[in-house]
């Protein structure tokens, strides 16, 4: 073959979670139990030597293996066939000469040709019907990473090692991975799995980077190094483009950039709609260096200030000090403007290793956010201390997340004014009369909304969540993906229950989560009566701009014909019509795609 | 040469029986393979073996080519008929 590019390109088709077009270099990266895996790829004349490094690591293996069963007291002696088994399969030709092939033929590097070949285990074990033999897998697991441990002779090549920046490609994406991750060096993420709300597509937002998810096999289909452009906007993925794809999607991405920045001018003045209803458009974030970017996209305050990632990044618990100087920074910066911090919210897919959270089957549905606050105060009690003691510096605003019931919210507030108390027997300033709001975002919490409402200063929606309850769909599990419907009838009607009984009680109402950045959703929201929205800070202006051409009366009057509609379908349909006639330059730039 | 085995302890052959089976096979220059249905593995993988899986009650076929094989079938034999040396 004369021109072998052109005949390597090949396109995917994914679920795009944050939107940009990159053109870039993958880097393949995998996390095991005990380490990140990295693939490379090796040189003809190191294979040899690479072969060696991993027969050496099956050999030590041997060895500790053969020592712990020396050791085995006679009690117990009985049971060393199962060492005898694990020996056995560090020689089976499945494991061992099958990654040395993958090491030959594929020239990469041994961890990854292990990971491969567990890979190929892992579905021949996954076919058998017997439940006992199947399990069998785990013992496999447990021996491929003592061989991956031993492996460590070479140290592998660590992100922070590149000089260039890379599209990491990856099977899934969880916290702690990313923040191992040199961030500065990652232009993109593209991953097997995933959905619209998964980490990978919060965190690529939070850093303004491309991401698409749920692309199934594109770590198969992918080479450490391979050329690939990333469209987050469309879901596309080209690999191995050729000359005229690159010179296509160059000269897309400069008319994205070109309409971005000519909206972004007008981002700093307030969204208001054309009949003069002023909307609070306020931004999320994650990371304390995002807060500059929030204020030059000319968010009204910050609604969301999500609190994981500090508890993630640290070797073992964040210090209450440490957790006071960002809250306090932060507070600092965006004053007088609002600051909503939200209480811890790890659990489901956001795991902490520190925290010795047991492996669940249901992390979604588990010990997590305020139920974990609550059976943990302590760890509570230092994030409550942090909090209130920033809000002396600023404007802040106190949230709890994933409340169920009045219960959870009696409790909380029962241990915030033990908090209180305690400061204030230390004469320590804090704002005494912060507000405090919950999310919704459990589908019982919209049921007793009413309720709920008299006993909390606001209510801030959680979309994310909330669909991913109410329709009963893992917003990590690709195969569903499809159901994650905003538009559900059963999404919009719980919505409006909410921001009604808001609105009886007096209280403030807001809405966070993916439905407030889509530019489909706006005009929905504003129908139902949602006068402030918290998104993704990189959104802002085109949604101020879609407010700026909308009008209140007319998106109420929309809303009744939406309420008369049946089927999720049957919404996006009418409201895609809506905003092609009431905007029509979305459509030309692509933002109202499928 | 070829002969079929019956399985017939309470477990069927899980780890600790494809252990004895693979300790076996290793003691043998001959090559062992196992047959179930259409499918057969080498003798001396434990994993292929586990992968066969095989319940109580299921016949499978042994397959021994080279060196003392017919020594090498009796002892496969006894150990399947003494049921990999467990009680049940």
């Amino acid at each position: 073959m004369t021109d072998k590019n052109f005949s390597d390109q090949k396109v995917l088709r994914g679920i795009p979670v944050s939107p940009g077009i990159i053109i870039g270099k993958a880097r393949l990266v995998d996390r095991s139990r005990v380490k990140i895996l990295y693939q490379y790829l090796i040189s003809d004349d190191q294979l040899s030597q690479e072969v060696e490094r991993f027969k050496h690591a099956i050999k030590t293996t041997e060895e500790q293996l053969a020592t712990l069963k020396n050791r085995m007291p006679d009690k117990i002696n009985k049971h060393s066939f199962i060492i005898d088994s694990c020996l056995m399969m560090l020689k089976d030709s499945m494991l061992n000469d099958s990654t040395i092939k993958k090491i030959l033929n594929e020239k990469i590097n041994a961890e990854w040709a292990l990971k491969k070949s567990l890979d190929e285990i892992r579905e021949v074990f996954s076919q058998i019907d017997d439940e006992y033999i199947s399990n069998r897998i785990n013992d496999v697991e447990n021996v491929i990473e003592k061989v991956l441990r031993n492996l460590s002779g070479k140290e592998q090549e660590s992100l922070a090692e590149i000089n260039q920046r890379v599209i990491i490609v990856a099977h899934d994406l969880s916290p702690a991975d990313t923040t191992e991750l040199n961030i500065n060096m990652v232009m993109g993420f593209i991953t097997n799995v995933g959905g619209q709300t998964s980490h990978t597509a919060i965190m690529a937002q939070a850093l303004e980077i491309p991401a698409v998810v749920g692309l199934q096999s594109v770590t198969d289909l992918v080479k450490d190094g391979d050329l690939l452009i990333v469209d987050g906007k469309t879901g596309r993925i080209i690999i191995n483009p050729d000359d005229s794809a690159i010179i296509d999607y160059q000269e897309r991405h400069l008319q994205r950039e070109k309409y971005r920045s000519s909206i972004a001018r007008k981002s700093h003045l307030p969204a208001t709609t054309l009949d003069g209803h002023r909307i609070a458009i306020k931004a999320n974030m994650e990371f304390v260096e995002e807060v500059t970017a929030v204020k030059n996209h000319g968010a009204d305050g910050i609604g969301l200030f999500r609190t994981e990632f500090l508890y993630l990044r640290s070797k073992g618990l964040p210090s209450e000090e440490e957790l006071y100087q960002d809250y306090r920074e932060v507070a600092e910066f965006i004053s007088p403007l609002e600051l909503t911090i939200r209480t811890l919210d790890l659990g489901g897919d956001k795991f902490a290793s520190e925290l010795e959270i047991s492996k669940e089957m249901n992390p979604a549905l588990g010990l997590r956010a305020i139920r974990f606050c609550l059976k943990e105060p302590e760890i509570f009690k230092s994030q409550l201390r942090a909090i209130l003691r920033a809000s002396a510096h600023g404007n802040v605003q106190l949230m709890f997340p994933m409340i169920s019931g009045l219960q959870e919210i009696l409790d909380a507030k029962e241990i915030l004014s033990q908090v209180k108390d305690e400061l204030d027997s230390k004469n320590t300033n804090y704002d005494q009369n912060i507000k405090t709001g919950i999310m919704i975002e459990v589908p019982s919490a919209v049921t007793m909304a009413e309720v709920l409402a008299r006993h909390v200063d606001f209510f801030s929606i959680g979309t994310n969540d909330l669909i991913q309850y109410a329709l009963a769909i893992d917003r990590i599990n690709e195969q569903v993906a499809y159901m994650y419907q905003p538009f559900h009838p059963a999404i919009l009607r719980m919505i409006k229950h909410v921001v009604d009984s808001a609105k009886e009680a007096g209280i403030g109402v807001s809405l966070c989560g993916e439905m407030a950045g889509d530019p489909l959703c706006v005009s929905i929201l504003l129908g139902l009566g949602i006068e402030e929205l918290s998104l993704n800070s990189r959104a802002i202006p085109l949604i101020k701009k879609i407010i700026r051409s909308i009008s209140i009366e007319e998106a109420r009057m929309d809303f009744r014909n939406i309420n008369r509609l049946n089927t999720a379908n049957e919404v996006r349909a009418y409201i895609q019509d809506r905003m092609k006639a009431l905007v029509p330059e979305l459509q030309e730039k692509g933002y109202l795609d499928i | 040469m070829i002969k079929k085995l019956m399985i017939n302890n309470n477990l069927g052959i899980h780890a600790r029986a494809a252990a004895k089976i693979v300790e076996l096979a290793n003691r043998y220059k001959a090559h062992l393979y196992l047959k179930k249905d259409d499918k057969e593995v080498d003798g001396s993988n434990i994993l292929s073996i586990l992968t066969l899986s095989c319940p109580k009650g299921t016949e499978i076929q042994a397959r021994i080519v080279g060196e003392n094989s017919e020594r090498f079938m009796k002892e496969l034999s006894e150990l399947f008929e003494k049921k990999f040396g467990e009680t049940r």
